[in-house]
């Protein structure tokens, strides 16, 4: 057996495992010298494994089971600008915790890796999966990577080091996996060797750092108007320097693996006219209905955005130039009166100024967990050719109706009892 | 890269005129000892402690207890206070033996 049972992997394997098991099984053969955690579901299944690993003895980690996710997070800065290469996991209002920290990790530059299972905040409590956790530091400097699988929460794990400390880059990465659909289902994955894994992370030898005694320095000191902006300016153009080292450490992985990365995943989109962005669990719900969308001759096409920081813009301008119209998933909402989610707006951002370009519509789905069915995707897409239909009339009245919908898909609208498969017509304030 | 010659943590400090380009990177300070640069006592409690040598027995105590390391010595003798540095707390005065009494806190610009 490999890792689960506490022995090394020398030969790669295919097994039946969670999200949460291939993270952990991750974590072990990164082999960091520094977790710090705090458990909350679900990502208890991740630090529970890793613990028990510790515990007994397969790795060598220096385990810090701390009070709260806020020392987490500061126990793991400590570690890291100590020369440490330190980890921690999260999800949901654990996530929220850390709130403070993440901009300490990441104004200092510390390629600290997390994992995260996503979970929606309370209230009310709910311990399920979307991303309002995630999307609440989407300003806080951090490289944010989602999964599809626990195929891919295990592959970007593992790439992530190598991004976050690459010189060009040093900034933390989060690599998300959907709450419970991913973290707690049981999938195939291939788990690479011990030695793979540790030839592909390398050793880390941070250029600077406290306990080099021979070079001291401070790290935290304050900075006031006249330079705190300017780290601030190093950190933006961080962010713009990890979009080809993601890119990079994609390529160098697929030839390791057979599995390339890069920032967004695009799936049937070459003649697509009608075409979904999303991000996490639901981009392989999506792909099932392309495909059936397909074979009836409907030119359907998705994006799976990968990468949500850096954000993608220039892939998503060439990867929507053409279509007619687009439709953007958000399984978390920006709660702004009818604006839609943070993908949706930043989408629409990226596609400012494009020629010719697509009606777009956004669709704030799955919070606290709701299931995304086959069908509701489906419904998107006899949007989208509704919208494109129309748009051929009616170009510039269509665009901002549509842009400013707001839609809710999955939700019980009026006169929908049960499980509702397709989101309500009325649009915010129309009752 | 160059790093900035001094502690970012003073407004007059050459290093700020820096591009961010030339800054340390995460706003470090890439070097120690750079907080002596910076004149913490340049303002106060509004006190401040004066030593009478005379009464000093040197024991080090206040040199010890100082949060500031404004105790300046010469070899194992007391000479003074860096002023500097010093914040004003008191803790010298406390920590002066009661017999001995070589050090009160008195009035900012007071000289002893």
């Amino acid at each position: 057996m490999g890792g689960v049972n506490g022995h090394v992997v020398t030969q790669r394997r295919r097994m039946t495992m969670t999200g949460a098991e291939a993270t952990a099984e991750a974590m072990r053969q990164i082999h960091p010298d520094v977790v710090a955690a705090y458990p909350i579901t679900p990502q208890t299944d991740i630090v529970m494994r890793f613990a028990r690993y510790v515990s007994d003895g397969v790795v060598q980690t220096e385990f810090v089971p701390v009070e709260s996710e806020h020392s987490a997070l500061s126990a793991v800065v400590g570690a890291s600008a100590a020369g440490a290469r330190a980890m921690t996991a999260t999800s949901g209002p654990g996530f929220a915790l850390m709130h403070e920290i993440l901009y300490v990790a990441s104004g200092y530059r510390l390629p600290i890796v997390m994992p995260v299972a996503n979970r929606a905040l309370s209230g009310p409590i709910n311990i399920h999966g979307d991303h309002s956790d995630t999307m609440g530091s989407r300003d806080a400097g951090w490289i944010q990577i989602f999964s599809e699988n626990a195929q891919e929460a295990y592959d970007n794990l593992i790439q992530a080091v190598r991004i976050a400390e690459d010189p060009s880059v040093r900034l933390p990465v989060q690599v998300t996996q959907d709450g419970f659909i991913i973290t707690h289902g049981m999938e195939i994955v291939e788990v690479l060797t011990d030695a793979e894994v540790q030839q592909f992370v390398g050793t880390y030898e941070p250029e600077r750092y406290l306990l080099d005694v021979e070079r001291p320095m401070t790290v935290g000191a304050l900075a006031l108007q006249n330079s705190y902006f300017e780290v601030k300016r190093q950190l933006a153009e961080a962010m713009v320097n990890a979009r080809r080292v993601i890119a990079d450490v994609g390529e160098a992985f697929g030839r390791l693996s057979g599995r390339y990365y890069g920032l967004t995943e695009p799936y049937r989109m070459n003649d697509a006219e009608l075409a979904v962005v999303v991000l996490g669990s639901t981009a392989g719900t999506a792909k099932v209905v392309v495909d059936e969308l397909r074979n009836r001759g409907v030119k359907a096409g998705l994006v799976k955005i990968r990468v949500f920081r850096p954000f993608p813009a220039q892939n998503l301008r060439d990867l929507l130039r053409g279509t007619r119209a687009v439709g953007v998933l958000d399984r978390s909402d920006s709660v702004s009166g009818g604006l839609g989610g943070p993908v949706f707006a930043e989408t629409k951002a990226a596609l400012y100024g494009l020629p010719d370009p697509p009606v777009m519509t956004g669709y704030v789905y799955g919070l606290g967990g709701r299931d995304t069915t086959p069908e509701m995707i489906e419904s998107v897409y006899e949007d989208l050719a509704e919208l494109a239909r129309r748009a051929r009339d009616n170009y510039a009245e269509v665009v901002a109706d549509a842009a400013l919908a707001g839609h809710y898909l999955g939700v019980r609208e009026p006169g929908q009892n049960g499980s509702p498969h397709r989101h309500g017509a009325a649009k915010l304030g129309e009752r | 890269m160059n790093a900035p010659g001094k502690a970012v943590s003073s407004e007059k400090q050459a290093s700020v005129t820096l591009p961010w380009t030339e800054m340390a990177e995460g706003g470090l300070v890439p070097r120690g000892g750079t907080a002596a640069s910076v004149k913490t006592g340049a303002w106060r409690t509004g006190k401040m402690p004066v030593i009478d040598l005379s009464r000093c027995i040197h024991c080090l105590r206040c040199w010890i207890w100082c949060p500031d390391s404004a105790v300046i010595l010469d070899g194992e003798k007391v000479t003074g206070f860096d002023y500097d540095h010093c914040k004003g707390c008191g803790i010298c005065e406390q920590v002066c033996p009661p017999k001995v009494h070589a050090i009160q806190m008195v009035p900012e610009g007071v000289e002893g």
